[in-house]
Protein backbone atom coordinates (compact mmCIF):
# COMPACT_ATOMS: atom_id res chain seq x y z
CA UNK A 1 0.00 0.00 0.00
CA UNK A 2 3.23 2.04 1.00
CA UNK A 3 4.19 1.61 -2.45
CA UNK A 4 0.97 2.28 -4.25
CA UNK A 5 0.98 5.67 -2.51
CA UNK A 6 4.13 6.88 -3.22
CA UNK A 7 3.70 5.98 -7.13
CA UNK A 8 0.94 8.28 -7.40
CA UNK A 9 2.90 11.51 -5.89
CA UNK A 10 0.71 14.46 -5.45
CA UNK A 11 0.98 17.89 -6.61
CA UNK A 12 4.27 18.63 -8.82
CA UNK A 13 4.24 22.08 -7.56
CA UNK A 14 1.60 22.38 -4.59
CA UNK A 15 1.27 25.99 -3.88
CA UNK A 16 0.90 26.67 -7.55
CA UNK A 17 -0.65 24.17 -8.49
CA UNK A 18 -3.16 24.25 -6.07
CA UNK A 19 -3.88 27.69 -6.78
CA UNK A 20 -4.20 27.23 -9.81
CA UNK A 21 -7.02 24.52 -9.17
CA UNK A 22 -8.38 26.96 -6.83
CA UNK A 23 -8.74 29.68 -9.48
CA UNK A 24 -10.52 27.20 -11.70
CA UNK A 25 -12.67 25.93 -9.19
CA UNK A 26 -13.58 29.44 -7.97
CA UNK A 27 -14.56 30.59 -11.93
CA UNK A 28 -16.50 26.94 -12.32
CA UNK A 29 -18.87 28.06 -8.94
CA UNK A 30 -19.32 31.54 -10.05
CA UNK A 31 -19.89 30.68 -13.47
CA UNK A 32 -22.00 27.49 -13.54
CA UNK A 33 -21.63 25.17 -16.01
CA UNK A 34 -18.34 26.28 -17.84
CA UNK A 35 -15.44 23.96 -18.45
CA UNK A 36 -12.05 25.10 -16.42
CA UNK A 37 -8.62 23.63 -16.55
CA UNK A 38 -7.11 22.64 -13.11
CA UNK A 39 -3.17 21.81 -12.55
CA UNK A 40 -3.45 18.00 -12.75
CA UNK A 41 -1.03 16.16 -10.29
CA UNK A 42 1.33 13.74 -12.52
CA UNK A 43 0.04 10.17 -12.36
CA UNK A 44 -3.36 10.07 -10.07
CA UNK A 45 -4.01 6.29 -8.52
CA UNK A 46 -7.00 4.69 -10.87
CA UNK A 47 -9.77 5.44 -11.08
CA UNK A 48 -9.47 8.77 -10.17
CA UNK A 49 -9.35 11.87 -12.48
CA UNK A 50 -6.42 14.21 -13.19
CA UNK A 51 -9.06 16.96 -12.40
CA UNK A 52 -10.75 15.13 -9.61
CA UNK A 53 -7.00 14.31 -7.72
CA UNK A 54 -6.30 17.82 -8.28
CA UNK A 55 -9.17 18.84 -6.23
CA UNK A 56 -9.10 16.54 -3.58
CA UNK A 57 -5.76 17.97 -2.92
CA UNK A 58 -6.58 21.53 -3.58
CA UNK A 59 -9.49 21.11 -1.02
CA UNK A 60 -9.56 18.69 1.72
CA UNK A 61 -7.25 18.47 4.99
CA UNK A 62 -7.32 17.49 8.17
CA UNK A 63 -10.11 20.22 9.28
CA UNK A 64 -12.63 18.95 5.91
CA UNK A 65 -13.48 15.55 6.23
CA UNK A 66 -14.01 13.19 2.79
CA UNK A 67 -16.28 9.89 2.31
CA UNK A 68 -14.85 8.25 -0.69
CA UNK A 69 -18.25 5.82 -1.85
CA UNK A 70 -17.98 3.05 -5.00
CA UNK A 71 -14.77 2.69 -6.96
CA UNK A 72 -13.08 5.45 -5.14
CA UNK A 73 -13.77 3.98 -1.69
CA UNK A 74 -10.28 1.79 -2.16
CA UNK A 75 -8.20 5.14 -2.21
CA UNK A 76 -8.34 6.18 1.60
CA UNK A 77 -4.65 5.61 2.17
CA UNK A 78 -3.99 7.62 -0.70
CA UNK A 79 -6.38 10.41 -0.08
CA UNK A 80 -5.36 10.49 3.76
CA UNK A 81 -1.16 10.57 2.63
CA UNK A 82 -1.63 13.33 0.39
CA UNK A 83 -4.22 15.63 2.17
CA UNK A 84 -4.40 14.59 6.01
CA UNK A 85 -8.36 14.23 5.29
CA UNK A 86 -9.63 12.01 7.17
CA UNK A 87 -11.95 9.20 5.91
CA UNK A 88 -16.28 10.09 8.02
CA UNK A 89 -19.18 8.60 6.92
CA UNK A 90 -21.65 10.80 3.85
CA UNK A 91 -23.62 12.27 6.46
CA UNK A 92 -20.34 13.83 8.48
CA UNK A 93 -18.12 15.10 5.26
CA UNK A 94 -17.60 18.17 4.11
CA UNK A 95 -16.76 16.50 0.62
CA UNK A 96 -18.31 13.23 -0.76
CA UNK A 97 -16.07 12.02 -3.70
CA UNK A 98 -18.65 9.81 -5.83
CA UNK A 99 -19.05 8.52 -9.97
CA UNK A 100 -22.67 8.46 -9.62
CA UNK A 101 -25.02 11.10 -7.83
CA UNK A 102 -25.39 10.09 -4.35
CA UNK A 103 -28.94 10.73 -2.49
CA UNK A 104 -28.42 14.06 -1.00
CA UNK A 105 -31.23 13.35 1.85
CA UNK A 106 -28.26 11.50 3.23
CA UNK A 107 -25.63 14.55 3.22
CA UNK A 108 -25.53 17.77 5.25
CA UNK A 109 -27.30 20.22 3.57
CA UNK A 110 -26.59 23.00 6.25
CA UNK A 111 -28.62 24.74 8.40
CA UNK A 112 -30.85 27.99 7.70
CA UNK A 113 -28.20 29.67 9.85
CA UNK A 114 -25.31 28.20 8.38
CA UNK A 115 -26.16 27.29 5.29
CA UNK A 116 -22.34 26.97 4.43
CA UNK A 117 -22.11 23.74 6.29
CA UNK A 118 -23.38 21.29 3.73
CA UNK A 119 -21.59 19.33 1.89
CA UNK A 120 -20.12 19.45 -1.12
CA UNK A 121 -20.56 16.47 -3.85
CA UNK A 122 -17.40 15.93 -5.91
CA UNK A 123 -18.84 14.01 -8.51
CA UNK A 124 -16.72 12.03 -11.45
CA UNK A 125 -18.08 11.77 -14.59
CA UNK A 126 -17.13 10.52 -18.30
CA UNK A 127 -17.42 13.62 -19.72
CA UNK A 128 -19.07 17.38 -19.13
CA UNK A 129 -20.30 17.59 -22.57
CA UNK A 130 -22.19 14.91 -24.50
CA UNK A 131 -24.72 14.03 -22.55
CA UNK A 132 -28.85 15.22 -22.57
CA UNK A 133 -29.29 18.95 -22.60
CA UNK A 134 -29.92 20.96 -19.74
CA UNK A 135 -30.85 24.35 -19.18
CA UNK A 136 -28.94 26.67 -16.37
CA UNK A 137 -30.33 30.19 -14.62
CA UNK A 138 -29.05 31.76 -11.14
CA UNK A 139 -26.34 33.98 -10.05
CA UNK A 140 -23.11 33.35 -12.24
CA UNK A 141 -25.31 33.52 -15.46
CA UNK A 142 -26.36 36.23 -17.86
CA UNK A 143 -29.19 34.77 -19.00
CA UNK A 144 -28.97 30.83 -19.87
CA UNK A 145 -26.29 28.15 -20.02
CA UNK A 146 -26.82 25.30 -21.67
CA UNK A 147 -25.38 22.27 -19.82
CA UNK A 148 -25.12 18.75 -20.98
CA UNK A 149 -23.20 16.46 -19.17
CA UNK A 150 -22.67 13.05 -19.64
CA UNK A 151 -22.95 10.19 -16.52
CA UNK A 152 -25.95 12.59 -14.21
CA UNK A 153 -28.93 10.39 -13.69
CA UNK A 154 -32.23 10.42 -15.69
CA UNK A 155 -34.09 12.21 -12.93
CA UNK A 156 -31.86 14.76 -12.11
CA UNK A 157 -33.56 17.70 -12.86
CA UNK A 158 -36.16 16.65 -10.09
CA UNK A 159 -33.59 15.35 -7.90
CA UNK A 160 -32.27 19.69 -7.97
CA UNK A 161 -35.08 20.88 -8.00
CA UNK A 162 -35.34 19.00 -4.61
CA UNK A 163 -32.05 20.36 -3.56
CA UNK A 164 -33.01 24.39 -4.85
CA UNK A 165 -36.31 24.38 -2.82
CA UNK A 166 -33.72 24.07 0.16
CA UNK A 167 -32.01 27.42 -0.44
CA UNK A 168 -30.32 28.71 1.42
CA UNK A 169 -29.52 25.41 2.26
CA UNK A 170 -28.41 22.79 -0.21
CA UNK A 171 -25.89 20.43 -1.85
CA UNK A 172 -23.21 22.60 -4.03
CA UNK A 173 -21.78 19.74 -7.16
CA UNK A 174 -18.51 19.80 -8.60
CA UNK A 175 -18.15 18.13 -11.75
CA UNK A 176 -14.85 16.76 -12.79
CA UNK A 177 -14.02 15.02 -15.92
CA UNK A 178 -9.84 14.72 -17.77
CA UNK A 179 -8.27 17.86 -16.27
CA UNK A 180 -11.38 19.82 -16.50
CA UNK A 181 -14.26 20.95 -13.79
CA UNK A 182 -17.54 22.69 -13.93
CA UNK A 183 -19.77 23.85 -10.73
CA UNK A 184 -23.05 23.40 -9.57
CA UNK A 185 -24.09 25.59 -6.69
CA UNK A 186 -27.11 25.46 -4.87
CA UNK A 187 -28.11 28.93 -6.88
CA UNK A 188 -28.36 27.05 -9.64
CA UNK A 189 -32.05 26.21 -11.17
CA UNK A 190 -31.81 23.77 -13.76
CA UNK A 191 -34.39 23.01 -16.47
CA UNK A 192 -34.71 20.79 -18.99
CA UNK A 193 -34.32 23.07 -22.56
CA UNK A 194 -37.72 24.26 -23.94
CA UNK B 1 10.54 36.10 -1.02
CA UNK B 2 13.04 34.22 1.34
CA UNK B 3 11.41 32.53 4.52
CA UNK B 4 7.44 33.03 3.15
CA UNK B 5 5.04 31.10 1.60
CA UNK B 6 3.72 32.67 -1.84
CA UNK B 7 1.52 35.27 -1.30
CA UNK B 8 2.51 35.24 2.76
CA UNK B 9 -0.14 32.57 3.96
CA UNK B 10 0.61 29.11 5.00
CA UNK B 11 -0.83 26.28 2.79
CA UNK B 12 -3.44 25.57 5.35
CA UNK B 13 -4.95 29.02 5.86
CA UNK B 14 -5.37 29.37 2.38
CA UNK B 15 -7.18 26.11 2.10
CA UNK B 16 -9.61 27.36 4.83
CA UNK B 17 -10.21 29.89 3.37
CA UNK B 18 -10.09 28.79 -0.41
CA UNK B 19 -12.96 25.81 0.78
CA UNK B 20 -15.10 29.31 2.51
CA UNK B 21 -14.92 31.43 -0.64
CA UNK B 22 -16.32 28.16 -2.68
CA UNK B 23 -19.38 28.47 -0.01
CA UNK B 24 -19.49 31.47 0.26
CA UNK B 25 -19.71 31.88 -3.98
CA UNK B 26 -22.47 29.76 -3.94
CA UNK B 27 -24.76 31.26 -1.38
CA UNK B 28 -24.87 35.11 -3.02
CA UNK B 29 -24.38 37.89 -0.27
CA UNK B 30 -24.14 35.01 2.94
CA UNK B 31 -21.37 36.10 5.54
CA UNK B 32 -19.12 32.86 5.98
CA UNK B 33 -16.85 33.38 9.43
CA UNK B 34 -13.04 32.23 9.04
CA UNK B 35 -10.25 32.40 11.08
CA UNK B 36 -8.57 35.62 10.04
CA UNK B 37 -4.79 35.61 10.91
CA UNK B 38 -2.50 38.21 12.12
CA UNK B 39 -0.96 40.59 8.97
CA UNK B 40 1.73 42.42 9.38
CA UNK B 41 -0.39 45.66 9.14
CA UNK B 42 -3.14 46.43 11.68
CA UNK B 43 -6.73 45.36 11.52
CA UNK B 44 -8.28 48.19 9.58
CA UNK B 45 -5.87 48.43 6.97
CA UNK B 46 -7.33 45.68 4.76
CA UNK B 47 -6.21 42.55 6.19
CA UNK B 48 -9.68 41.15 5.23
CA UNK B 49 -8.96 42.28 1.45
CA UNK B 50 -5.23 40.92 1.58
CA UNK B 51 -5.88 37.48 3.18
CA UNK B 52 -8.54 36.84 0.34
CA UNK B 53 -5.82 38.06 -2.13
CA UNK B 54 -3.31 36.33 -0.76
CA UNK B 55 -5.80 32.94 -1.36
CA UNK B 56 -6.53 34.13 -4.90
CA UNK B 57 -3.72 35.27 -6.29
CA UNK B 58 -1.73 33.21 -8.42
CA UNK B 59 1.88 33.85 -10.06
CA UNK B 60 0.15 34.97 -13.33
CA UNK B 61 -1.94 37.52 -11.93
CA UNK B 62 -1.65 41.51 -12.42
CA UNK B 63 -2.42 43.12 -9.06
CA UNK B 64 -4.11 46.81 -8.85
CA UNK B 65 -5.23 48.15 -5.65
CA UNK B 66 -6.52 51.37 -4.89
CA UNK B 67 -7.88 53.15 -1.70
CA UNK B 68 -10.72 55.64 -1.88
CA UNK B 69 -10.25 55.16 -5.57
CA UNK B 70 -6.39 56.37 -5.40
CA UNK B 71 -3.58 54.14 -6.95
CA UNK B 72 -1.23 56.45 -4.65
CA UNK B 73 -1.84 56.37 -1.19
CA UNK B 74 -0.58 54.78 1.89
CA UNK B 75 -2.67 51.78 2.05
CA UNK B 76 -2.83 51.11 -1.63
CA UNK B 77 0.89 51.72 -2.34
CA UNK B 78 1.79 49.39 0.83
CA UNK B 79 -0.41 46.56 -0.53
CA UNK B 80 0.73 46.94 -3.91
CA UNK B 81 4.31 46.52 -2.68
CA UNK B 82 3.47 43.55 0.26
CA UNK B 83 2.06 41.52 -2.82
CA UNK B 84 5.03 42.46 -5.33
CA UNK B 85 7.55 41.60 -2.65
CA UNK B 86 5.14 38.48 -1.28
CA UNK B 87 4.06 37.09 -4.49
CA UNK B 88 6.18 38.28 -6.92
CA UNK B 89 3.36 39.45 -8.95
CA UNK B 90 3.25 42.17 -11.41
CA UNK B 91 1.31 45.01 -10.37
CA UNK B 92 -0.35 47.92 -12.28
CA UNK B 93 -2.62 50.85 -11.96
CA UNK B 94 -4.70 50.69 -14.51
CA UNK B 95 -7.85 49.15 -14.47
CA UNK B 96 -7.81 47.48 -17.83
CA UNK B 97 -5.13 46.00 -17.32
CA UNK B 98 -5.31 44.34 -14.24
CA UNK B 99 -6.78 40.51 -13.02
CA UNK B 100 -7.33 40.95 -9.29
CA UNK B 101 -8.14 44.21 -8.16
CA UNK B 102 -7.78 44.97 -4.27
CA UNK B 103 -10.22 48.23 -3.40
CA UNK B 104 -11.07 50.18 0.05
CA UNK B 105 -14.01 51.55 -0.65
CA UNK B 106 -14.45 52.37 -4.64
CA UNK B 107 -15.38 50.41 -7.51
CA UNK B 108 -13.31 51.67 -10.47
CA UNK B 109 -15.35 53.87 -13.09
CA UNK B 110 -13.77 52.27 -16.14
CA UNK B 111 -16.94 48.81 -15.95
CA UNK B 112 -15.18 45.55 -15.03
CA UNK B 113 -14.75 42.43 -17.14
CA UNK B 114 -15.60 39.00 -16.93
CA UNK B 115 -11.53 38.12 -16.31
CA UNK B 116 -11.61 40.53 -13.63
CA UNK B 117 -12.22 39.95 -9.57
CA UNK B 118 -12.56 42.63 -7.23
CA UNK B 119 -11.57 42.37 -3.59
CA UNK B 120 -13.38 44.02 -1.45
CA UNK B 121 -11.88 45.18 2.36
CA UNK B 122 -14.69 45.72 4.67
CA UNK B 123 -14.86 46.99 7.89
CA UNK B 124 -17.73 45.63 9.38
CA UNK B 125 -19.70 42.86 7.11
CA UNK B 126 -23.10 42.69 9.03
CA UNK B 127 -25.55 45.28 7.37
CA UNK B 128 -27.46 45.00 10.85
CA UNK B 129 -25.31 45.52 13.45
CA UNK B 130 -26.18 49.42 13.92
CA UNK B 131 -29.68 47.78 14.64
CA UNK B 132 -28.99 44.58 16.44
CA UNK B 133 -25.46 44.48 17.76
CA UNK B 134 -25.82 40.84 18.29
CA UNK B 135 -24.73 38.34 16.17
CA UNK B 136 -26.70 35.58 17.63
CA UNK B 137 -29.49 37.80 16.77
CA UNK B 138 -28.48 38.83 12.87
CA UNK B 139 -28.05 35.27 12.45
CA UNK B 140 -31.18 34.35 12.54
CA UNK B 141 -32.25 37.51 11.01
CA UNK B 142 -30.09 36.54 7.99
CA UNK B 143 -31.79 32.75 7.95
CA UNK B 144 -35.66 33.97 8.24
CA UNK B 145 -34.56 36.66 6.15
CA UNK B 146 -36.36 39.12 8.33
CA UNK B 147 -35.33 42.62 6.80
CA UNK B 148 -37.71 45.02 8.38
CA UNK B 149 -35.77 46.60 10.89
CA UNK B 150 -33.56 48.12 7.89
CA UNK B 151 -36.95 49.26 5.86
CA UNK B 152 -37.92 50.84 8.86
CA UNK B 153 -34.71 52.76 9.54
CA UNK B 154 -34.77 53.71 5.34
CA UNK B 155 -38.67 54.92 6.58
CA UNK B 156 -37.41 57.04 9.45
CA UNK B 157 -34.97 58.27 7.48
CA UNK B 158 -37.60 59.32 5.17
CA UNK B 159 -40.04 60.90 7.92
CA UNK B 160 -36.96 63.03 9.23
CA UNK B 161 -35.15 64.07 6.40
CA UNK B 162 -37.37 63.62 3.51
CA UNK B 163 -35.08 61.09 1.91
CA UNK B 164 -33.37 57.85 2.47
CA UNK B 165 -30.03 59.69 4.07
CA UNK B 166 -27.34 57.06 3.14
CA UNK B 167 -24.49 57.89 1.38
CA UNK B 168 -22.07 55.12 1.78
CA UNK B 169 -22.30 51.44 2.93
CA UNK B 170 -25.81 51.47 1.24
CA UNK B 171 -27.58 48.07 2.54
CA UNK B 172 -28.49 45.55 -0.65
CA UNK B 173 -30.46 42.75 -1.22
CA UNK B 174 -28.20 40.42 -3.19
CA UNK B 175 -30.17 37.35 -5.63
CA UNK B 176 -33.30 38.37 -3.77
CA UNK B 177 -32.44 36.73 -0.69
CA UNK B 178 -29.36 38.31 1.87
CA UNK B 179 -29.31 41.33 2.97
CA UNK B 180 -25.52 42.88 2.45
CA UNK B 181 -22.90 45.83 3.85
CA UNK B 182 -21.26 46.78 0.41
CA UNK B 183 -18.98 47.60 2.37
CA UNK B 184 -18.32 52.00 2.84
CA UNK B 185 -18.57 52.57 -1.21
CA UNK B 186 -20.46 55.67 -1.85
CA UNK B 187 -24.10 54.78 -2.73
CA UNK B 188 -22.92 56.21 -6.22
CA UNK B 189 -20.79 52.87 -6.85
CA UNK B 190 -23.98 50.51 -5.48
CA UNK B 191 -25.59 50.23 -9.23
CA UNK B 192 -21.97 48.88 -10.69
CA UNK B 193 -22.66 45.81 -8.42
CA UNK B 194 -25.84 44.83 -9.79
CA UNK B 195 -25.25 42.16 -12.35
CA UNK B 196 -21.61 43.03 -12.58
CA UNK B 197 -19.45 40.86 -14.83
CA UNK B 198 -16.23 40.56 -12.57
CA UNK B 199 -16.60 37.99 -9.55
CA UNK B 200 -16.78 40.18 -6.10
CA UNK B 201 -15.09 38.98 -3.32
CA UNK B 202 -15.16 40.52 0.43
CA UNK B 203 -12.91 40.08 3.33
CA UNK B 204 -13.56 41.36 6.92
CA UNK B 205 -10.60 40.62 8.73
CA UNK B 206 -11.59 41.86 12.58
CA UNK B 207 -14.89 40.65 12.11
CA UNK B 208 -13.53 37.62 10.46
CA UNK B 209 -16.29 37.19 7.40
CA UNK B 210 -16.21 36.65 4.10
CA UNK B 211 -18.91 37.30 1.49
CA UNK B 212 -18.90 36.92 -2.75
CA UNK B 213 -21.08 38.14 -5.23
CA UNK B 214 -21.01 36.04 -8.30
CA UNK B 215 -21.10 37.65 -12.07
CA UNK B 216 -24.36 38.62 -13.22
CA UNK B 217 -25.88 38.45 -10.10
CA UNK B 218 -28.71 40.59 -8.95
CA UNK B 219 -27.40 43.60 -6.16
CA UNK B 220 -30.37 45.72 -5.71
CA UNK B 221 -30.49 48.74 -3.28
CA UNK B 222 -33.15 49.25 -0.45
CA UNK B 223 -35.65 51.97 -1.13
CA UNK B 224 -39.38 52.68 -1.63
CA UNK B 225 -41.33 53.02 -4.25
CA UNK B 226 -42.30 56.94 -3.82
CA UNK B 227 -39.05 57.16 -2.55
CA UNK B 228 -36.39 55.08 -4.85
CA UNK B 229 -32.89 54.94 -4.34
CA UNK B 230 -30.79 57.64 -6.48
CA UNK B 231 -27.31 57.61 -6.65
CA UNK B 232 -25.42 60.91 -5.81
CA UNK B 233 -22.39 62.77 -6.76
CA UNK B 234 -21.23 66.13 -6.28
CA UNK B 235 -22.51 68.41 -8.57
CA UNK B 236 -19.57 69.65 -10.58
CA UNK B 237 -17.06 68.81 -13.25
CA UNK B 238 -13.67 67.01 -12.55
CA UNK B 239 -11.32 70.08 -12.13
CA UNK B 240 -8.51 68.03 -13.55
CA UNK B 241 -10.29 66.09 -16.85
CA UNK B 242 -14.12 67.56 -16.40
CA UNK B 243 -15.56 64.67 -16.19
CA UNK B 244 -19.28 65.19 -15.20
CA UNK B 245 -20.03 61.87 -14.55
CA UNK B 246 -17.66 60.52 -11.83
CA UNK B 247 -17.57 60.05 -8.19
CA UNK B 248 -15.62 63.37 -6.92
CA UNK B 249 -13.51 63.97 -4.18
CA UNK B 250 -13.82 67.31 -2.33
CA UNK B 251 -10.03 68.70 -1.90
CA UNK B 252 -10.02 71.77 0.60
CA UNK B 253 -6.92 73.64 -1.37
CA UNK B 254 -6.17 76.85 1.28
CA UNK B 255 -7.48 77.72 4.17
CA UNK B 256 -9.76 80.67 2.97
CA UNK B 257 -13.17 78.42 1.94
CA UNK B 258 -11.22 77.60 -0.99
CA UNK B 259 -11.77 73.89 -2.47
CA UNK B 260 -11.66 72.05 -5.68
CA UNK B 261 -13.42 68.80 -7.02
CA UNK B 262 -12.07 66.04 -8.58
CA UNK B 263 -12.06 62.29 -9.73
CA UNK B 264 -12.12 59.75 -6.58
CA UNK B 265 -10.88 57.18 -9.13
CA UNK B 266 -7.24 58.62 -10.20
CA UNK B 267 -6.60 56.11 -12.53
CA UNK B 268 -10.44 57.04 -14.53
CA UNK B 269 -9.12 60.74 -14.13
CA UNK B 270 -5.63 59.93 -15.37
CA UNK B 271 -6.69 58.22 -18.38
CA UNK B 272 -9.14 60.73 -19.40
CA UNK B 273 -6.40 63.60 -19.24
CA UNK B 274 -3.74 61.58 -21.58
CA UNK B 275 -6.89 60.94 -24.46
CA UNK B 276 -7.01 65.35 -24.30
CA UNK B 277 -3.41 65.60 -24.26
Amino acid sequence: MAADILAHPGFADPVHDRQVSFRALLQALARPGTFHPVAVPPDPPAPLAPATAAVLLTLVDGEAPVHLTGPFAALGAWVAFHTSGTEVAAGDAAFVLADALPDFASLKAGTDEIPESSTTVILQMPALEGGPPLTLRGPGIETTRDFGPCGLPDDFVARWAANRRLYPRGIDLVLCAGSLVAGLPRSTTVTPPR
Amino acid sequence: MKGYNFAYLDEQTKRMLRRALLKAVAIPGHQIPFGAREMPLPYGWGTGGIQVTACVIGRDDTLKVIDQGADDTTNAVSIRRFFAKTAGVATTTRTVDATVIQTRHRIPETPLTEAQIIVYQVPQPEPLYKLEPSRAETRRMHALAEYGAMHVKLYEQVARYGQIAISYDYPVMVNGRHLMAPSPIPAFDNPKMHRMKALQLFGAGREKRIYAVPPYTDVVSLDFEDYPFRAGRAPHACALCGDTASYLDEVVTDDRGGRMFVCSDTDHCATRRERVA
